[in-house]
């Protein structure tokens, strides 16, 4: 059961051949043989997991139907979980029980979803390696001693691991497509304001968007319906009416413009990869799509960009942890300010601390023209780099990591190294593009990531020209063999 | 652009971090590796580029000031490390 799709899993439960409760009793089981080895899920709610499955089973019978019915889903532990903890990754909300639901978590739960649990992540969502966790690293389902790419790393592990049909995660530079690229799955971060981020805990308010991973584009299409759209709740979220992205899934891609950035196979680059990569865009070719070279000047600069703007936000998000309200509390304080100072600092890891350093420093007098208001200066040019390059073409294709999976401990010393995982993506953020990525083929024996980059609000279009890739090839139906 | 060791026991105030001993020498030095890559954004001349904030360039929504929400203090309270009689404990600030 756990090697099948969502929309084979739907099928499955509608004709009866499977309850909701022994499906989820099924995933929680394998939870419980291989997330030892994984560590992929920090909470694993078990009895609400099989609450929630007696009631879709009940619902079923009432008559109700669609697609995530009594379908099993991990989320990200970033999300609010009513009565449940949300720790973000971080000693300081180790205690943390949410009084409220995210608005993607109660959605997807009146859609009828059931929560297996919540999985680990980068601490507060800042890392491209799961290796910040205060709950410690998750490790790659393909090679144990590897890296699953970060921050929605445990939810990447688990769905790769088949211990999850399909996870939520977040990004704000990265943290869904690229660890869909280095464990082997589809993960597609949508336009800036298409999801509510209501309940989901801030990191960079101006980058940060919720998406979803699993096991196919059209497993994504199947569930992207229902988490998009307006939320009063969250002033960012965009009021725009929903596509229904199973729509547009078969048709075919001839006439489509597809755009390869030249500057994107370049140095910094693993050769493997990048002939994968380059692979993967011929059978778009052969599919039907015209490929035509595009460049975007600026891009080099996104990361340097995304260093200022997101720790910034960080520094300025992440100043609500005094040890007051909620959250770690240092012990014996002598006055506020040891209070504040040591709660923070017990609280955090040195990830976090660091990069609200460099965001203090960077909004600090004297300091802000030559930072931060030249940071968002370049990020309009990398903005307008893609619009312009929309005038050419439908999609952008590329690689969605310039390296895979590395092993556990390496670029844990060097914050620049591993600021560079995020070099094809985290410009998709700046311009608060959708994009996806989608499993094409093994570099070293690992899984490599093609990169599908869409004009704003084209989620659609990207979900399209994946489940056709999808179609042609069956990379996404690869399974790691320690985990059958 | 490096920053001297004197110097982070500012920012982590601002921060309000606390730094051990070793703290000073350590985020002098990351702090400077991170500060001197991301300076390659000096290449690029922005003069009369306005900068950018938000990724839609969207206008915040307003909403009428009435009440939406229902007390719940007690169930946000339990999550705070001390309260006493609905109050937030804090260490003496006023003489």
């Amino acid at each position: 059961m756990h090697t099948l799709s969502v929309s084979a899993l739907g099928d499955a439960l509608r004709r009866g051949e499977v309850s909701s409760v022994e499906l989820t009793a099924h995933f929680l089981d394998r939870i419980k043989t291989h997330d030892r080895t994984l560590n992929s899920f920090i909470t694993v709610t078990d009895d609400i997991a099989l609450a929630d499955a007696a009631r879709a089973d009940e619902r079923r019978r009432d008559g109700s139907d669609n697609p995530l019915l009594g379908i099993p889903i991990a989320h990200k532990d970033i999300f609010c979980t009513r009565g449940v903890r949300t720790s973000c990754g971080s000693r300081m909300l180790d205690t943390f029980i949410a009084p409220y639901d995210a608005t993607v978590v109660k959605r997807l739960r009146s859609g009828g979803a059931v929560m297996l649990g919540k999985t680990n992540m980068d601490e507060f969502a800042m890392g491209s390696s799961n290796q910040t966790s205060w709950y410690g690293p998750v490790r790659n389902p393909w090679d144990i001693s590897r890296v699953p790419g970060g921050s929605s790393g445990g939810s990447a592990a688990a769905v790769a691991a088949g211990l999850a049909p399909i996870a939520t995660g977040t990004e704000t530079g990265g943290s869904i497509r690229q660890p869909a690229a280095l464990t082997g799955l589809t993960g597609l971060k949508p336009t800036y304001g298409r999801v509510s981020r209501y309940g989901m805990v801030a990191f960079a308010s101006s980058l940060d968007q919720a998406g979803i991973l699993a096991r196919s584009a059209e497993d994504i299409a199947l569930s992207l319906g229902a988490i998009a759209g307006h939320d009063p709740n969250d002033s960012t979220s965009v009021n725009r009416p929903v596509e229904d992205y199973t729509k547009t899934l078969e048709s075919d891609l001839s006439g489509l413009r597809i755009g390869v950035v030249k500057e994107q196979f370049g140095h910094g680059l693993d050769s493997e990869v990048g002939a994968i990569v380059q692979d993967a865009i011929s059978t778009l070719e052969r599919l039907g799509v015209s490929l035509v070279e595009i460049s975007l000047p600026n891009s080099a600069l996104a990361i340097p960009v995304y260093y200022v703007v997101a720790p910034a936000e960080a520094s300025s998000n992440l100043s609500r942890y005094d040890g007051v309200r909620f959250g770690h509390r240092a012990a014996h304080p002598v006055d506020i300010e040891d209070l504040f100072k040591r709660s923070r600092s017990e609280g955090f890891g040195e990830e976090v601390k660091r990069r609200i350093m460099i965001g203090t420093y960077v909004l600090s007098a004297g300091y802000y023209d030559a930072y931060y208001l030249k940071a968002q200066q370049v990020r309009r040019l990398i903005c307008a780099d893609f619009a312009q390059a929309f005038e050419q073409v439908d999609l952008i294709a590329g690689p969605t990591s310039p390296f895979t999976a590395f092993p556990i401990g390496e670029k844990m010393d060097d914050p620049v190294a591993m600021y560079l995982c995020d070099m094809y993506t985290a410009g998709i953020n700046l311009a608060g593009l959708p994009a996806l990525s989608a499993p094409a083929g093994f570099a070293h024996d690992l899984p490599a990531g093609l990169h599908l980059i869409g004009d704003h609000f084209r989620e659609g279009l990207l979900l399209h020209v994946a489940h056709q890739y999808q179609r042609a090839t069956d990379w996404h139906l690869k399974r790691p063999l320690r985990f059958p | 652009m490096s920053i001297e060791p004197e110097s982070i026991s500012g920012i982590a105030q601002l921060a309000r971090l606390h730094l051990s001993d070793d703290d000073g020498e350590r985020y002098s030095r990351e702090l400077s590796a991170i500060l001197t890559f991301v300076e390659q954004m000096n290449e690029v001349d922005t003069a009369g580029v306005a900068p950018m904030a938000h990724p839609l360039d969207l206008t915040q929504p307003l909403r009428a000031d009435t009440v939406t929400e229902s007390d719940r203090r007690e169930e946000f309270q339990a999550n705070a490390p001390a309260v006493r009689d609905g109050l937030y404990i804090v260490p003496k600030v006023i003489d």
